[in-house]
């Protein structure tokens, strides 16, 4: 257990500075420089003489390097944005000045806990005992996988349109954008959360229903590859029913799954940036795509931060959750 | 003798996309109460699909005629439901695979509970344990081993934990399938000693010892039957199999084994020239006609099939060479 442990928080301790360090150079890997594009801003909405105009751009050019710290060598810029990591200080945002980054994240983190999870799970769940069931009974495969194969096929944003098309245009039955109506104000009162749900409903949906069809093609698979296993033939020899032996088949089925789940994480925040999009969702996803849009390194940063260090934590809850859920790999590394 | 099971013109086929693969095909035997019966015959011969089959016929394996008789009762085409209260009950399996027979990942204890659940569901859980500790002990297994999962053992003891498993319920015959072949020769000593123990205690009545090594056999089987290509070439006793083979097949089988106290230098080791028939389009004559150093009658041998005839009291042979003067058989 120790030793399993140490390995798996040594390997992940190295994955975070790689990923942290990759992290910092990509934002400034890009073309253009940030404060270029906010003193345009500022340069397009102030009036007054060219020559008076251009010496104020100079001079706010400057300030803001400055205030970003974008002015000083990029050594010491990598070496600082470590020393701003181990403090806890993300920065100040560049497109919501002077709103610090930190803050920014912590307001969009509820409704991507709320949003991602249930789905995440939900369609984990629901697809694999589709899965299971179209495994066994051949006419509900013959209909079931090319559905799956459809579903998993689909781009999340492109069901996403689809269904705002459908409930918010052709039906008129469900918000098209945002996280509530813009006439509300969060709080826990019935009429909130009702308005909520009915905001929430939509990129739940989108993302269920796309997860569900990989989930179950998966376990589809598993399953009939563990019932022609040798200890099915084994159980069937000794008069055992197709019931136990399922639940059998299942049991050993789900690990490869768990996995599935550990790296589809990764890559669910990467989609649910599109979902997010697409409907407006104030999430990470959403404001991550703000971020980059205006070049804020500090919002990109801090966003990207987020998403390992919660890419991250979900390996490593999943890591653990392996040495119950499967004996052959907590023996290997109990014993010896 | 009173005759346990019998089996009369059995065929077992595979369905593959290139046709039917006759792999049993049109056997005829008898195992009586309180035997020990070999089946040997080389690999591919059909020994295995034979044992499969007589206790879970799965596709691809397919019935293609004939019937089995276990115990006076007709089972060859019996509904799932009823065979299923057969299997374990009245004949079980020590399967070929024992390596990987148990589940990774659940525990012998639970693999045991819920395999003797499904025929008994009024034992308790600590009956079954307590059972299943006892036998454990017999074959040199502390009860640790109820707490272990199958990964955690080694290979001898895996096949231990298996022969207890299907001899759990008593069965009346048990079809032990290659049991020595993937072990040392001091555990094949032990697996076949524990077999002979199981035996004499009646946890099991009759034993199909399924296996392409005819030493062990000699051992332990009271009578042989020898397959070559989903055919029955010869049945006997054993000490009449091995030291008086009829059959050309048989005689070059017993053969070529190695024989106590010759040298490798003195004399080579020879196998059988050729290769068994394709069984998917087998010749329509005796199976083992293009091997076969006798020919006795060569136009007959390569179209007719030899029937199974009782050449002396208890020795069936197929061979033409053994059927002339016999004519009611032949």
């Amino acid at each position: 257990m120790k030793k399993y442990l140490t390995r798996k928080i040594i390997i992940y301790l190295i994955t975070f500075f790689i990923a942290a360090s990759l992290d910092w150079a990509i934002p400034r890997l890009m073309p253009g420089n940030p404060v270029s594009l906010i003193v345009s801003r500022f340069a397009q909405a102030s009036s007054g003489s060219a020559s008076q105009a251009s010496l104020v751009t100079k001079q706010m050019f400057d300030y803001f390097m400055q205030a970003f710290q974008l002015n000083i060598p990029w050594w010491e810029q990598y070496a600082l944005f470590w020393r701003n990591i181990f403090t806890g200080n993300l920065g100040i945002s560049m497109y919501l000045y002077p709103e610090p980054v930190i803050n920014i994240i912590l307001s969009a983190v509820p409704y991507d806990i709320l949003f991602l999870l249930p789905s995440i799970l939900l369609s984990f769940w629901v697809g694999n005992r589709i899965g299971a069931w179209a495994a066994r009974s051949k006419k509900a495969d013959n209909i079931l996988l090319p559905t799956f194969y459809i579903l998993t096929s689909v781009p999340y944003f492109w069901l996403g349109i689809l269904l705002v098309w459908i409930f918010g245009t052709l039906l008129r039955v469900l918000p098209m954008s945002g996280a509530f109506s813009y006439s509300m104000t969060p709080s826990f009162t019935f009429a909130f959360i009702f308005d909520y749900l009915k905001h929430w409903i939509l990129p739940f949906l989108s993302l269920f229903i796309v997860s569900l069809g990989g989930w179950a093609i998966g376990m589809r698979n598993m399953i009939i590859y563990e019932l022609e296993s040798n200890y099915s033939r084994y159980m069937g020899s000794l008069g055992a029913s197709q019931r136990l032996i399922r639940k059998y088949s299942y049991r050993n089925a789900i690990l490869p799954q768990v996995t599935g789940l550990a790296l589809q994480l990764g890559t669910i925040v990467a989609g649910a940036i599109t979902t997010e999009i697409v409907f407006s969702y104030p999430g990470i996803g959403y404001i991550l795509f703000e971020g980059i849009m205006n070049k804020d390194y500090p919002l990109i940063q801090g966003c990207f931060l987020f998403i390992i260090v919660g890419v991250l934590l979900a390996n490593f809850v999943i890591d653990i959750l392996y040495m119950f859920i499967d004996p052959r790999v907590r023996i290997a590394y109990t014993e010896g | 003798m009173a005759r346990l099971l019998d089996v009369k013109e059995y065929k077992v086929y595979y369905q593959t996309l290139k046709g039917q693969i006759r792999a049993v095909d049109g056997v005829n035997f008898f195992v009586n109460a309180d035997e020990v019966f070999g089946v040997a015959g080389e690999s591919g011969c059909g020994k295995s699909t034979l044992g499969n089959s007589l206790i879970y016929l799965k596709a691809p394996m397919r019935y293609a005629g004939g019937n089995v008789i276990l115990d006076g009762m007709e089972i060859s085409r019996l509904p799932d439901e009823i065979m299923k209260k057969m299997r374990f009950e009245k004949i079980s399996i020590i399967p070929q695979f024992a390596m990987d027979a148990m589940s990774p990942t659940k525990k012998i204890k639970n693999i045991v509970v819920d395999l003797v659940r499904e025929h008994d569901k009024k034992m308790s859980e600590k009956d079954i344990i307590d059972l299943a500790i006892k036998r454990f002990k017999m074959v040199g297994l502390s009860e640790n081993v109820m707490n272990m999962y199958s990964i955690e053992l080694s290979g001898g003891m895996k096949q231990r934990v298996v022969m207890v498993i299907s001899t759990l319920l008593n069965p009346r015959l048990l079809i032990a399938d290659e049991i020595t072949s993937a072990l040392d020769v001091s555990s094949q000593k032990f697996s076949v000693e524990m077999l002979d123990e199981f035996k004499e205690k009646k946890f099991v009545s009759s034993v199909i010892f399924i296996t392409h090594d005819i030493s062990v056999l000699y051992q332990i089987a009271d009578r042989i039957m020898i397959m070559y290509a989903g055919h029955v070439v010869e049945i006997g006793n054993t000490e009449d199999i091995v030291s008086k083979p009829l059959h050309p097949y048989t005689k070059l089988l017993i053969s070529s084994l190695p024989k106590m106290g010759v040298q490798f230098s003195q004399n080579r080791l020879t196998g059988i020239p050729g290769y068994p028939p394709n069984l998917l389009n087998p010749p329509t004559g005796c199976r083992f006609y293009d091997r076969c150093p006798l020919r006795i009658d060569p136009q007959k041998c390569k179209n007719e099939i030899p029937p199974l005839v009782e050449y002396m009291p208890g020795r069936y042979i197929a061979c033409w060479a053994y059927t002339k003067g016999n004519d009611k058989n032949g």
